[in-house]
């Protein structure tokens, strides 16, 4: 059946089995805007600029698992997309991104609003093509689709020059795709595999590195069944939160430069590490070469580059988790039996006792500034038994929702780790919601990173996105400051955000609502008021703007070297700043552990 | 180590841009590129002349083999193998120097390609050895110009070579 370019761009996402577009239009694709507009699915959510529509398809991707599609127009429409494009490289999302090009006959004169898009997105994409004749558009599609979905996921981009949208061609959707130079193993090898599950009987400091893999591959009854067995514990990276319950006994909560004691003293003593869709990150290692001394290391993941880049390995496995650990559990699950528990028992007491020593805690002072943390504890409390998704900004509020918001359920956990993308978790809770409108879709935000995406407040509104956002305001880039504190004698260079708008202006500015608090008390009553409202709901929680995030290990040190508290210097000067706002006696003391 | 790797790339638009941006993106050392054709029409073939310790280049085979336009890495230090330079030399030859520049082409079993009154150019394919011997002897006489292709390599037939390929094809993903 002959059809115009934008008409099989369209017929090819519904093959797809595409839902929701998220993108902005401009001069080069107006016609695919113009065949788009008689279609109700593939339906379009208009944001407010590329960069949102980047964020909303990354955070519909990683709430369902399915690729997230977005459409921008040329030039200005595609370089306002590198941010999301290198976010999710980085995060391994599975996105395809069409852009528009000029002309074909144009390209290389410096046209209007024309930009070299497949070179500007080289680096930061999985794959990327420019089509040339119409009469490839089908088949790019169908690879784009395959390449970002399969192996390690990631974004591909697919720039359609104007005329290829207009001329006509043939529509026939291929069935199949093979393409020679990609061929990603999903099976792990069966011998190390079993080389894994020895080691794993033998080992007495046993422990499990959990990364975002294991929520791309939906290993979560894997992983478990994997855990429950052989009653290893189990360390989460940031990528990795809500792939195991938070709340399960063998979790540790998440390793790495703000993770809990017990997690990092566990890894930097254990024995065997077994890395699963995990990378060694530089915010878990620390420094390399002091990283888990005594370890044996297994790797598993799919990406075989991963794969003793940073650390030697002792028995890599390149394979899907999932796959990888049905076929181990199979192993175990014969071979595991009651002395297990009893071998591990000395490991476990010693976890114990990490967990004892310093759990998660903070302290609330009814009379003080609201604290960041019993900020988070309270939204999660208020809000458990609804499992909502989370989705984050960066900096601390980022790292306090992570150690206190305890996810229980995966791809409940939205958030940027490789490439810590300010600005992300707004519109990341937008896409989420509009994956899922009857869930409860929170975003913890800063209030230095809301200010780079709070034009979608609009897209929230235009499509009854009732996100509910709770704002951190500490009146500062927190993160940077707390880095000032420790690193750079208190020097506040560029990080007091002296001009905050009165969000709850804003928010009626937007036809949303606006919420405020500013005590400790009212916290419960906020929340429990924005829960109810069936609307987008901005909530200015006011915080303490001098708290820092702890455990805390410095850049380059090793993971037994955690700051676990403002050093004595620091102290001094938080007590001289209490004590002025001190008016009352009575002290009430809110103690969290992990 | 210098590792001289041949890569098997898709012949599309923007596969050496691939291969070229991983080794900058990623701090990998490139002392020489060289492509051209194959008999099928469909494929280009690279020589890639780079250093590093093992880990390194353990690095640069797997990045290249993770390239999507690449069809096969093979590294030929791994095995034996013969590599080849053309070098074009233009030299200044004037008087007794004309003389004394044919002698040293002759030894090197060279070719003059071209000539002018003041000047050769000198054509010369052989090793890293030959090249360098030849260029010092040709500097007394004052080059010119002088364009080197970067080295090409094959693998030797009866010794077996070792072969990084990719991973086996049969789990592909089933698609709908």
């Amino acid at each position: 059946m002959t059809m115009n370019g934008a008409q099989i761009f369209v017929e090819s996402l519904k093959k797809e089995g595409v839902k929701v577009i998220f993108g902005l239009p401009g001069g080069v694709v107006l016609k695919i805007f113009d065949v788009l507009y008689d279609y109700k699915d593939p339906a379009l959510v208009l944001t407010r600029h590329e960069q949102g529509a980047m964020h909303m398809a990354e955070g519909y991707a990683k709430a369902t698992g399915k690729p997230g599609v977005v459409l921008v127009t040329s030039g200005p429409g595609m370089t306002n997309t590198v941010t999301g494009l290198a976010d999710a490289y980085m995060d391994s999302v599975p996105l395809v991104v069409f852009t528009g090009q000029v002309s074909t006959s144009l390209i290389g004169n410096d046209a209007f609003q024309e930009a070299d898009n497949v070179g500007i997105s080289r680096p930061c994409t999985k794959y990327n093509y420019l089509v040339k004749d119409v009469n490839d558009l089908a088949q790019t599609i169908k690879e784009a689709f395959y390449i970002a979905t399969t192996g390690r996921p990631g974004p591909v981009l697919v720039d359609i020059p104007k005329d290829v949208s207009m001329n006509q061609a043939d529509f026939n959707y291929p069935e199949k795709v093979y393409i020679r130079g990609y061929n990603p193993t999903y099976e792990g090898h069966k011998w190390q595999i079993k080389q894994a599950a020895d080691a794993i009987l033998k080992a007495r400091r046993p422990i499990f590195y959990v990364g975002g893999g294991t929520v791309f591959s939906n290993a979560f009854e894997e992983l478990k069944e994997l855990a429950e067995l052989t009653q290893i514990p189990v360390d989460m990276t940031l990528m990795a939160l809500g792939s195991f319950p938070a709340t399960h006994p063998l979790s540790l909560g998440m390793l790495g430069m703000h993770g809990s004691y017990a997690s990092n003293m566990a890894i930097h003593h254990s024995d065997l590490i077994m890395a699963i869709g995990s990378r060694f990150d530089d915010r878990v290692t620390g420094k390399v070469s002091e990283f888990a001394p005594h370890a044996k290391i297994i790797h598993i993941d799919i990406d075989p580059t991963s794969i003793q880049k940073i650390m030697n390995v002792d028995i890599p496995i390149v394979g899907d988790v999932k796959c990888v650990l049905r076929e181990l559990n199979q192993h175990l699950r014969t071979s595991v039996d009651g002395r297990r528990k009893e071998e591990l028992k000395p490991w476990w007491n010693q976890i114990d006792e990490w967990q004892k020593k310093h759990p998660l805690t903070y302290k609330q002072d009814k009379n003080q500034k609201i604290k960041p943390q019993y900020l988070i504890d309270r939204l999660y409390q208020l809000t458990r038994d609804q499992s909502p998704i989370v989705a984050t900004d960066v900096g601390q509020h980022q790292m306090w929702a992570a150690q206190h918001f305890k996810l229980d359920h995966p791809r409940t956990w939205l958030t940027s780790g490789g490439l810590g993308t300010m600005g992300f978790g707004f519109p990341a809770a937008l896409g989420a919601q509009r994956a899922f409108p009857g869930r409860l879709v929170l975003a913890i935000v800063g209030d230095g990173s809301f200010q780079m995406n709070l034009q979608e407040l609009a897209t929230a509104m235009d499509y009854h996105l009732p996100v509910k956002i709770a704002i951190v305001n500490n009146g500062h880039h927190g993160m940077v400051r707390q880095w000032q504190d420790l690193f750079y004698n208190s020097r506040y260079s560029a990080s007091i955000l002296s001009n905050c708008p009165d969000y709850v202006k804003l928010a009626d500015a937007y036809g949303a609502i606006g919420l405020r608090a500013t005590k400790p008390d009212e916290v419960d009553g906020v929340i429990q008021e924005a829960l109810k409202i069936d609307k987008p709901v901005l909530i200015d929680f006011q915080v303490d703007p001098q708290e820092n995030c702890y455990p805390m290990i410095p850049a380059g040190g090793a993971n037994n070297e955690m700051i676990l508290e403002n050093p004595p210097e620091l102290q001094k000067k938080e007590k001289e700043t209490a004590g002025v706002k001190k008016a009352g006696n009575g002290e009430k003391e809110g103690v969290l552990t992990a | 180590m210098e590792h001289i790797i041949s890569v098997m790339v898709e012949n599309k638009f923007g596969a050496l841009s691939r291969v070229a941006g991983l080794f900058s993106g990623r701090g990998f050392n490139i002392d020489s590129l060289s492509v051209g054709p194959t008999m099928d029409p469909t494929v280009s073939m690279m020589t890639l002349v780079t250093r590093g310790d093992d880990r390194i280049v353990e690095q640069i085979i797997k990045q290249l083999n993770k390239l999507i336009d690449v069809i096969k890495v093979t590294d030929l230090t791994e095995g034996a193998f013969v590599a080849r330079e053309t070098v074009l030399i233009k030299i200044s030859a004037k008087g007794e120097d004309r003389a004394e520049a044919l002698r040293i082409t002759d030894i090197f079993r060279a070719r003059v390609i071209d000539s002018t009154p003041t000047t050769y150019t000198i054509e010369i394919t052989g090793d890293t050895n030959k090249i360098e011997a030849i260029i010092n002897l040709l500097k007394p006489l004052g080059i010119k110009d002088l364009v080197r292709t970067g080295r090409i390599a094959i693998g030797r037939e009866e010794i077996k070579t070792a072969v990084q390929e990719k991973g086996p094809d049969k789990k592909r993903l089933e698609l709908k």
